[in-house]
């Protein structure tokens, strides 16, 4: 709570009894049946109109996918069932452009999102994930003007081929893990954004995006390219419906920031309890570059999510701020990993995890420094903030240090909420709940105050809603 | 009707090792009391106890807050029913402003917040930015502190204005001033003690804990009482303090038979 204007969510139009576990009744025009195989994708590819090169790009991967053994460490996947999960989902025929062209129900379930609200106050443009298809999307004149593309990435394959084929899979290969494997087979929505050199966009592009159909895995694929020396600010944010069976997530985020580039990629998801959030997030930074992860995770079942960055010339520069809240029957394995693949490189992790009622938090950190990356400095702080006994946290931090002239730092910290911080909030008639709620919200500020200002409200307004009735 | 804060032969103990064995004292609103005595005679245990502090177990006694039993409630329950406690070493919490804390905490003593969460708990952000912009000059306190997080990286003496201006904002019956003035430059105590005495009147009590009869000077206590070995051993006016300040308490010890610890 960096300034109190941060409470007023109301002024922010979103109602009070704002919930996260909606459902609005929306008929899917398409649903493809359980399970994924050839002929799924196919017809996926069919019904979408790609072109070739994509086809094969998926049907490889989807062989690469079936060959890759079960992932055996982070969390638990055991309960994860491939087959019992819906691959493809269409909620409308095609992209929208403006607002009036949005259907009145999915308009009713944006409007709950707060999205209108949002845009009017300070949006550049707004795509917004709806099912597996992007349904709204809106660009603003501004961007057009500034040469920025900012499409869902089915579009932009239609309309750029050439530019979405030259990076498409290549900063995270389809073989670099299952998850990404599983994406690049059956990947459906998400966001490409091209800056031309130079640019830089003043405002925050955001895209909201939830999962509305049970059983529905959403694979959205975000491909981000900042050529030289532009600047982006690119937002995502996350609110899912509650369902009882299993849900699967596993997005595919790459970046490429080119030389004297900026970009900054800002996540706050809140899964549903049953949700498996299985996310690759990965940028490179070539010379005089910086990237900025900033990741927030609540909810879900298990979250295994580590976004890197890749520096690969002098001057490249890598920040991670990732936050986690693990709750009752959740295990958030989240952290972060840098590559100082040249010399005079910087990177920064700063992980802060919550643990309450039995959650459980990893922090999972990877720090490379390649042999001859003279003059790298890394940071990395990991603060954990355990609010119970039945409650976890871990660190799992791994350093391989090819060069011996390089600065790494690590520390680690694990903390309860101290009884004289809630005894002199409580002497000043804050109650047990209210004072907690506070502390926790402090301890993570350094992140929240690092988000666009309706963000920082819903930040706050989700650790609320977790943190109610957490005092007995 | 004036509300007094009446404490019977009190007994507190920590971690198994009694320090407060047996006080009794009344401190009406309207009234200005002083408590001294040696460093570890148990001031700020028996302030801890008086406001709830979970580690500062009550073996016996009574403490009664205009009729209410206070040794039943939680620490913000008495703070709603208007018991302050200015503290010796307040605590940080980081991440939270000043501002964000005290909003919360003003709405709660005035019965704005129950255990809700929306804004229609807390008191409207204007009326609260202007009533703390004029309580911070008031008190000479810079602009800048409403956004600082609360007690972090402050000061010592900053630490203690911000105990001040919480108890102006707050405008408990009774409020416990634990060695406020320790830590304060010259100017500083005397804004300390300037403001306080502008708090002071018919509707706010006051008991002092200090070691100086400096800041004495500027709040002029009716009544000073000196603890000793846990239970109050003497009770007086001024002259008490110029005793002290003259003989130290080894004459006091001498009387009632208390060892030097
Ligand atoms: N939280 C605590 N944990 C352990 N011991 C404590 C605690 N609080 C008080 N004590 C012990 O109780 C005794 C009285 O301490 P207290 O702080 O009440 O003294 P005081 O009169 O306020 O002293 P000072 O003038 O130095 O502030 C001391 O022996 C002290 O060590
Ligand atoms: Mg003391």
């Amino acid at each position: 709570m960096a300034t109190s204007e941060k409470n007023t969510i109301e002024e922010l139009g979103i109602s009070k009894d704002y919930q996260y576990g909606f459902h609005d009744d929306i008929k899917p025009t398409f649903k493809s049946r359980k399970g994924l195989d050839e002929s799924v994708i196919n017809e996926m590819c069919d019904i979408k109109g790609e072109p070739d090169w994509m086809r094969q790009y998926r049907l490889n991967a989807y062989r690469i996918f079936k060959e890759k053994p079960m992932t055996k460490w982070g969390g638990d996947l055991s309960q994860l069932d491939f087959d019992d999960i819906y691959y493809y989902v269409k909620a409308s025929d095609r992209s929208e452009r403006s607002w009036d062209d949005v259907p009145e129900d999915i308009k009713k379930t944006f409007d709950r999102l707060g999205i209108p609200e949002a845009e009017r106050k300070f949006l550049a443009g707004v795509g917004a994930q709806y099912d597996s298809e992007v349904v709204y999307h809106n660009i603003v004149e501004e961007l057009d003007k500034i040469g920025v593309i900012f499409l869902d990435t089915d579009t932009a394959i239609k309309e750029y081929p050439d530019l979405v084929k030259k990076y498409f899979g290549t900063i995270i290969p389809s073989a670099d893990n299952q998850f990404a494997a599983l994406n690049s087979a059956a990947w459906s929505g998400g966001s490409f954004v091209y800056v031309p050199p130079g640019v830089k966009v003043e405002y925050p592009l955001q895209a909201y995006f939830r999962i509305n159909t049970e059983n529905m895995g959403q694979f959205e694929r975000t491909l981000i390219i900042a050529d030289e020396g532009s600047q982006v600010h690119y937002v995502e944010g996350c609110t899912a419906p509650t369902y009882s069976s299993e849900s699967l997530h596993s997005a595919v985020v790459e970046i490429v920031c080119m030389k004297g580039s900026r970009v900054r990629y800002t996540t706050i998801q809140n899964w549903a309890n049953n949700v498996y959030n299985l996310v690759t997030k990965r940028a490179v930074a070539y010379e005089d570059s910086q990237m900025e992860w900033v990741d927030g995770n609540l909810g879900s079942k298990l979250t295994m999510k580590y976004p890197s960055v890749y520096m690969m010339e002098p001057g490249a520069r890598g920040d991670i701020l990732s936050i986690a809240f693990a709750s009752k029957g959740q295990h958030q394995d989240a952290g972060a990993k840098v590559y100082h693949c040249a010399p005079n490189t910087t990177s920064q992790i700063t992980s802060k995890s919550i643990s309450k009622d039995g959650g459980r938090s990893s922090y999972r950190g990877w720090v490379d420094v390649a042999k001859g990356a003279k003059g790298c400095k890394s940071h990395v702080v990991c603060d954990a903030l355990i609010l119970d006994k039945d409650s976890r946290s871990d660190t799992y931090p791994v350093i391989e240090i090819g060069e011996s002239d390089t600065n790494i730092e690590h520390e680690a910290r694990v903390s309860k909420i101290g009884e004289e911080q809630l005894f002199y909030l409580m002497s000043r008639g804050l109650s047990e709940e209210e004072a907690s709620t506070m502390i926790v919200n402090g301890f993570i500020e350094p992140l929240v105050k690092e988000l666009p200002m309706e963000y920082a409200v819903e930040m706050n307004r989700l650790i609320q809603l977790q943190m109610e009735g957490s005092v007995g | 009707m004036s509300k007094d804060l009446v404490i019977k032969d009190l007994q507190i103990s920590v971690q198994g090792n009694p320090i407060i064995k047996g006080l009794n004292l009344a401190v009406k609103q309207g009234e200005i009391h002083a408590l001294m005595g040696p460093n570890g005679s148990g001031k700020s245990t028996l302030a801890n106890g008086l406001m709830g502090h979970p580690l500062y177990d009550i073996d016996s006694g009574e403490v009664i807050f205009n009729g209410v039993d206070v040794l039943e409630l939680e620490p913000n329950e008495r703070a709603k029913l208007g018991l302050f406690l200015a503290f010796q070493y307040p605590t940080a919490i980081p991440g939270v402003s000043l501002a964000n804390f005290l909003r919360l905490a003003v709405s709660a003593v005035r019965g704005q917040s129950g255990n809700g969460s929306g804004e229609d708990h807390l008191i409207p952000m204007r009326e609260f930015r202007r009533e703390l912009r004029d309580k911070m000059k008031q008190l000479g306190v810079d602009d800048s502190f409403a956004r600082r997080y609360l007690n972090d990286g402050f000061s010592g003496g900053e630490k203690k204005r911000a105990e001040i201006l919480q108890l102006a904002m707050l405008e408990p019956k009774i409020a416990i001033l634990d060695e406020t003035d320790s830590g304060l430059d010259i100017d500083a105590v005397r804004i300390v003690g300037e403001s306080v005495n502008k708090l002071v009147g018919p509707e706010l009590g006051v008991l002092i804990i200090t070691h100086y009869p400096r800041l004495l000077d500027y709040i002029r206590p009716q009544f000073v009482h000196i603890l000793l070995d846990g239970r109050i051993v003497e009770s007086g006016g001024w002259e008490l303090t110029q005793m002290l300040e003259t003989e130290g308490y080894d004459p006091i010890r001498e009387k009632h038979g208390i060892k030097e610890e």
